[in-house]
């Protein structure tokens, strides 16, 4: 056993297609994942947000080894979970978990919630029958549940007590990591910020280090530490959670930011913002240069033309653009 | 604004509307006497979470509620000083698409995917205005210029599958506003859309709401989309409405502990956060089944401020100010 708990995640690619077709050609290559490095340290919320096709859910099905790895790696303390094959990464599950958008489908309903929490125990094997009953019922008791609800079906529950049961079958294993794939956007708000708050509450009790994958920038700047920005299969803006919000450099993320209506907003404002026009390019015919150009305000000709290299300044903010 | 009595007489009138729907659990009270006003050229939002009547609220102002298992019960919906609950079906169909547009949450499910775009939007044209297949062609080509569609004719051939989310709203749009309808309901028109699109969209409704005076009902449970959006508010809770009033008013003042709940309880974006990470304000528990509503508050269970009156009676709305109302007794004891 070591201490180095950390997720290392190093040029991470994940391609599909390419292969052969029937007769004739190749079939086009999604670029869904395209080098995306960082790191979680132990017990540290990483936050990833980025629109629909920028490659978050496949980086987190990745983690997961959920999806195929097409090139880097991954390594969660000293066990490269990238280079696991078949029973060694069965067993090493144990130690990294997911929690699902869609609390609905993702419990099976012919199952009792308790038997759903209690199914990672028993494929693992993890302690014995009598002992593995009393670690339900005290998982329904740490995410709020009570432990006699243990007999009813999913489809007994609401949609936040679906989440909390999901969270209970993520934490059955005692993992290090949990990969929350937007947990809280099926939700209606009042119940999100009960689930957020409960999620906050465990990783104090337990020291579970999470990769919280969401679209809600609100959400990321409540509960992570530090946020990676994605657009189109790579990073183009990380930093710890004060600075990102406080002064974003990529046009991207500042769009992004603005696009976000808040309360504190009033109707006047919105002329005034910075808009993007039209929607990302394919993943499959990807641009040679920078990626956002095509919508960026800024984009001049040598962004048309380079690759602005993801780069790191003294304080560990990283940003991919020329006028960074 | 065309003239000074439209600002005065409201648009859209909606009165004590009572919509029951049977259910094996028994009879569920949906909205429970709902009133709301809209003024010409104005934006309405409606706000609250799931199974709240948001939605229900628009079905019946279209004539659209399920029936069986659903009924308007009493109440009235009054359209340009004409009453719609009197209607039939036939005559529905005029008003619907004619004179009130809509569009909804999921653009992909609610377009036809076997017609092309331009066909979609040239059939409402077709049917209201008795236009030529020509000139309801032309006006699909105008509509979708005036979303801001690139190669408006070009992409009048294409079929729902071909565009992208964004540009599918776009369409629903074009398609709701085809006919230049007074009044447009939008029920969660961004929901299933990405950040900065959801950007575009709201864009494009004010944009179209000052161009064409048309008036909007934006029902939503993002408070933010309201601030930067609406006019006026609507706040709903179990079939009721629980507080009302310009948006100024009830988002700096929120008078009603539930409306004071869905602004906190939600982490709102920042320029400059904190470093100490606060805890969420929660909402206990949640919202209750229709089918066994008490007497007292349908709040009642999750307020903290709730006492002995809330269980056993119904607030009703209050006037806080000029232009805000609010359904609690805590309000009315501290007026009294």
């Amino acid at each position: 056993m070591s201490a180095n708990k950390d997720l290392v995640v190093k040029d991470l690619k994940v391609h599909f297609g390419g292969g052969k077709k029937l007769l004739s050609g190749r079939k086009p290559t999604v670029h869904a994942v395209d080098g995306v490095s960082f790191t979680i340290p132990a017990g540290k919320t990483f936050g990833v947000v980025g629109e629909s096709g920028s490659g978050k859910t496949t980086t987190a099905l990745a983690i997961m080894r959920l999806v195929d790895i097409t090139d880097g790696s991954v390594t969660l303390g000293d066990t490269q979970i990238s280079a696991l094959k078949k029973d060694e990464l069965r067993a090493a599950r144990s130690r990294f978990q997911i929690i699902f958008q869609d609390p609905f489908s993702s419990l099976d309903p012919r199952k009792r919630a308790g038997e759903i929490v209690r199914q990672p125990l028993d494929l693992m094997s993890i302690g014995t029958p009598s002992e593995r009953a009393a670690a339900v019922s005290e998982l329904f008791e740490q995410v709020g549940l009570r432990p006699e609800q243990q007999h009813l079906f999913p489809h007994q529950f609401s949609g936040g007590q679906r989440q909390r049961i999901g969270l209970a079958r993520a934490l059955s294993t005692r993992p290090d990591l949990i990969v929350c794939d937007e947990p809280v956007s099926a939700l209606d708000v009042a119940i999100q910020a009960q689930i957020l708050n409960l999620m906050s509450t465990l990783q104090k009790e337990l020291g579970l280090t999470y990769l919280f994958i969401s679209h809600d920038l609100g959400v990321v700047q409540h509960i992570c530490d530090e946020i990676a920005v994605m657009y189109l299969g790579q990073i183009v803006e990380q930093a710890d959670r004060v600075t990102l919000f406080k002064n974003p450099k990529h046009p991207y993320t500042k769009a992004l930011l603005e696009a976000v209506p808040t309360v504190h907003g009033n109707k006047r404002d919105r002329s005034q913002r910075t808009r993007l026009h039209g929607d990302p390019p394919s993943p499959i015919n990807l641009p040679k240069a920078c990626r956002f150009a095509s919508r960026c305000p800024r984009a001049e000709s040598r962004c048309h033309n380079d690759i602005p290299p993801l780069e790191e300044n003294d304080a560990g903010h990283k940003v991919a653009c020329f006028f960074a | 604004m065309s003239s000074a009595i439209a600002n005065d007489v409201p648009l859209l009138s909606v009165k004590d509307l009572v919509v029951d729907f049977k259910t094996r659990a028994g009879n569920a009270r949906v909205l429970d006497h709902v009133s709301l006003d809209i003024k010409a050229g104005k934006i309405l939002g409606i706000v609250g979470e799931s199974g709240c009547g948001k939605s229900m609220t628009a079905l019946s102002i279209m004539g659209l509620v399920p029936n069986p298992p659903g009924k308007i019960t009493s109440g009235s919906i009054s359209l340009n000083g004409r009453e719609l609950t009197d209607l039939s079906e036939e005559q529905l169909c005029d008003v619907r698409g004619s004179e009130i547009g809509m569009i909804f949450q999921e653009p992909m499910t609610s377009l036809n995917p076997v017609f092309t775009v331009g066909e979609q939007i040239a059939e409402s044209v077709r049917l209201h205005e008795k236009a030529s297949k020509q000139a309801a062609m032309a006006r699909a080509v105008d509509m979708l210029k005036a979303v801001d569609i690139p190669e408006p004719e070009i992409r009048a051939r294409a079929y729902p599958h071909q565009l992208s989310g964004g540009m599918r709203q776009r369409v629903m749009i074009a398609m709701a506003l085809a006919c230049r309808p007074t009044l447009l309901i939008a029920d969660e028109p961004t929901t299933a859309l990405d950040a900065t699109v959801q950007a575009q969209i709201f864009d494009l409704l004010q944009d179209l709401q000052r161009d064409t005076g048309t008036a909007i009902v934006l029902i939503t449970h993002d408070m933010g989309a309201i601030a930067e959006l609406a006019d006026d508010v609507a706040v709903m809770y179990a079939g009721r409405i629980i507080e009302t009033g310009s948006v100024s008013n009830v988002l700096s003042q929120p008078q009603h502990p539930y409306t004071q709940g869905l602004i906190t309880c939600v982490p709102h974006l920042v320029p400059d956060p904190p470093i100490e990470r606060e805890v969420l304000r929660e909402i206990p528990g949640m919202v209750p089944a229709l089918t066994n509503l008490g007497a007292g508050c349908a709040f009642e269970p999750r307020c903290e401020k709730a006492f002995a009156r809330c269980k056993a009676e119904k607030p009703a709305l209050l006037q806080i100010s000029e232009s805000q109302f609010g359904a609690c007794w805590v309000l009315e004891e501290e007026s009294a």
